[in-house]
């Protein structure tokens, strides 16, 4: 039996790098893939205490629900975003964080 | 002993299923080459061995020997990644595909052998799971061939794999709808009735049983299982007068091997599903009353061997006269056992044991053939009438699919 | 040594060599391909935890399209490898140990007053899915139908920006 304790240890850890990888990457898309990253492992943690519920508690699943709907957020800005970072890149000719720091070009 | 029995069984199951599918697709080759032949009115492989029968693996001592030629300025870890993700990927479906309802009557070692290698609850939910990740090699492959052919062939073979994703997954919606699981066990339980007229079979794709036949579900997930596969009259991506080949030009011998090997197990992974989900699976044509029908193998082998037979004794080499009356012998042996079945009672235990596995493979062997056969019949589509029959044609129409079996299943549903 | 803890051990080490591998690589497809191998690890770990279904979408959305997005969008806009520019001071020497002060307080936390969370006492106990979808559309309907909407706002978005200039 894996203890929930474990579980939230690593998902500490996979938000930890995330952050790292956010702040030190100077690709934009790199960034943010971090972002994906840390979103994964606040989902990690949902589903920890999901599980770390008793049997027929009221509530046991909404930990579960509730990463379908972090998912599909994800996904959602995941696609705009994108979006965004092409433009950017084609106006730019860069994919460079430090190049996109000036409202006007 | 016991607890790592288990482990090994699996273990033997994989290796032999492995060895079966790869020795499938390998005459799936010399088949479509065979119809796809015969359908342009000339004869196909007849020469490497009798009937062409070593044509495949002449192929493949030609794909172990040719020279392995890794481009200039490729990504090197990319580039060997993608061919091993595509053939993994589409091997790993076949591990949720059950094969027959009943286990071996012999046990090993304790655990009984199902005939299948596992068998979750959400078995279609993976094969979807696995379908999805295969889009992967396919774009890192034309991605990592640093040449612009192959790029743009792995491109749009990535975005029509992704496109026809929707489409295949939602038309399958209505399935799971009627038979209220995602195991594909008992999808096929829950066609193993009969319908109104007492005759038909219940299978998905024609009766009212649970809900609302799932024709249109089966044709929009057919054609866009033949676009998710990359196969005519989809294949544009990687037709050879189109895009030199498409997202595997830069790959030779036994990378491009995996990559064939790849397309043709997810073609049969995707016939075994049409069968599972829409033509009932192991349920039998006929009704469980007409025991005379579970003759059928046995009387489709017998003439089938004596014909064998016969066209080894007048083939024209020698090495034909020799092998093809043994190889028909065999069969004849093999169908005169089965017959048998109805005075001996061992016999007739094995026939009946056959019986689901005989349906299902013959279903999936039929499926495989329409695939064939648009594969010699039907030109190929452009690159933007394909994308919008993807999207402007088959969502909407399984979408619409969809909302209409959850009425009927709604109207149906006892209170 | 339990099965269980041995399998959540090697998934664990996957998603963490996984993340790593995420700052350290140069090209940003390679960053990609290991973010793909963290999301297999951590669907791995919700099914090791019960949650078929939440494990069978991570892959299915997660892994099967939102990275092929990710993938698309480098291939496209061909990225190359990151340039070398160096860190200024404060960064280098003042940025990497806050970052993993932050990793450390939180580790610290869940150690220390994690152990009162309670687990789960039956292990492998599956979340069926018929469960699942009865409270998503019976409690949450109406997150359910404002997610539908996103994505139709993100659908939009995302076309108009597609979308060539008229001129």
């Amino acid at each position: 039996m894996v203890p929930t304790q474990y579980y939230l240890i690593l998902s500490a850890i996979l938000f930890g790098l995330g952050v790292v990888a956010f702040v030190f990457r100077r690709n934009i898309i790199t960034i943010f893939m971090s972002i994906e990253l840390m979103l994964n492992a606040v989902n990690l943690s949902f589903v920890a205490f999901s599980q770390s519920m008793p049997a027929n508690h009221p509530h046991k699943l909404d930990g579960q629900l509730f990463v379908l709907f972090v998912i599909v957020v994800a996904a959602a800005e995941a696609a705009v975003g994108l979006g965004i970072i092409i433009l950017t890149a084609r106006n730019r000719q860069s994919l460079n964080v430090e190049r996109v720091d000036l409202l006007k070009l | 002993m016991a607890q790592y029995g288990f482990w090994v069984l699996t273990f033997i199951k994989i290796a032999l299923l492995l060895v079966i599918v790869l020795t499938v697709n390998a005459y799936l080759t010399w088949f479509e080459r065979k119809v796809v032949a015969h359908m342009q009115s000339r004869i196909g492989p007849h020469r490497v061995g009798p009937h062409g029968l070593l044509q495949p693996a002449a192929d493949g001592l030609k794909f172990l020997f040719k020279e392995d030629a890794m481009p200039a300025g490729v990504d090197k870890f990319v580039y060997l990644l993608a061919p091993f993700l595509a053939l993994t990927l589409s091997l790993a479906s076949l591990a949720v595909i059950p094969f027959g309802p009943k286990p071996l009557p012999f046990p090993f070692f304790g655990h009984q052998i199902d005939l299948w290698i596992t068998n979750p609850d959400i078995g279609l939910l993976i094969l979807f799971a696995v379908t999805a990740l295969g889009v992967y090699g396919v774009a890192l492959a034309g991605w990592a061939s640093n040449s612009k052919y192959p790029l743009l062939g792995g491109l749009r073979s990535s975005a029509q794999m992704v496109s026809y994703e929707l489409a295949l997954t939602m038309s399958v919606v209505g399935v799971v709808l009627m038979a209220n699981t995602f195991s594909l066990t008992q999808i096929i339980e829950a066609q193993s009735g009969r319908t109104v007229w007492g005759i038909l079979p219940a299978w998905n794709v024609i009766s009212f049983h649970g809900g609302f036949p799932q024709i249109v579900g089966f044709l929009c997930f057919f054609i866009a299982a033949i676009a998710e596969t990359n196969r005519v009259p989809f294949d544009l991506p990687e037709a050879e007068s189109e895009l030199v080949a498409g997202f595997h030009t830069e790959y030779s011998s036994f990378k491009f091997a995996m990559f064939f090997i790849a397309e043709y197990t997810s073609m049969i992974t995707v016939s075994a599903l049409c069968t599972i989900l829409f033509f009932g699976g192991w349920n039998s044509l006929f009704p469980d009353s007409w025991t005379f029908t579970h003759y059928l193998p046995g009387i489709i082998l017998l003439p089938f061997g004596l014909w064998v037979i016969y066209d080894g004794l007048k083939y024209e080499t020698i090495w034909g006269r020799l092998v093809l009356p043994v190889i028909g012998t065999g069969l004849t042996i093999i169908g005169a056992l089965l017959l048998a079945g109805a005075w001996f009672a061992p016999l007739h235990e094995a026939n009946e044991f056959i019986q689901a596995p005989f349906w299902l493979l013959s279903k999936i062997f039929f499926f495989l053939f329409f695939y064939v056969w648009t594969r010699g019949t039907l030109p190929r589509f452009r690159y933007d009438q394909l994308m919008n029959i993807g999207w402007k044609l088959l969502l909407p129409v399984s979408i619409a699919n969809v909302i209409v079996t959850a009425g009927f299943v709604l109207l149906r549903s006892k209170p | 040594m339990s099965a269980p803890l041995v399998i959540f051990f090697i998934l664990a080490a996957l998603a963490v060599i996984g993340a790593v591998s995420l700052i350290l690589q140069k090209h940003p497809i390679h960053s990609a391909l290991s973010l793909i191998v963290v999301m297999v690890a951590l669907a791995g770990l919700y099914l090791l935890m019960g949650s078929e279904f939440v494990a069978a979408v991570q892959i299915i959305v997660y892994g099967g399209a939102i990275m092929v997005l990710f993938v698309f969008v480098i291939m496209l806009l061909n990225a190359g490898e990151e340039e070398r520019t160096d860190f200024s001071k404060l960064a280098k020497f003042g940025g990497l140990p806050l970052a993993l002060a932050l990793t450390g307080l939180l580790a610290a936390t869940m150690t220390k007053h994690g152990a009162s969370i309670p687990n789960p006492e039956t292990a492998g106990v599956l979340a069926p899915t018929r469960d699942l979808s009865k409270l998503l559309f019976t409690t949450f309907v109406y997150p359910f139908e404002l997610t539908s909407f996103l994505i139709l706002v993100a659908i939009i978005g995302a076309l108009v920006l597609a979308q060539r200039e008229k001129s």
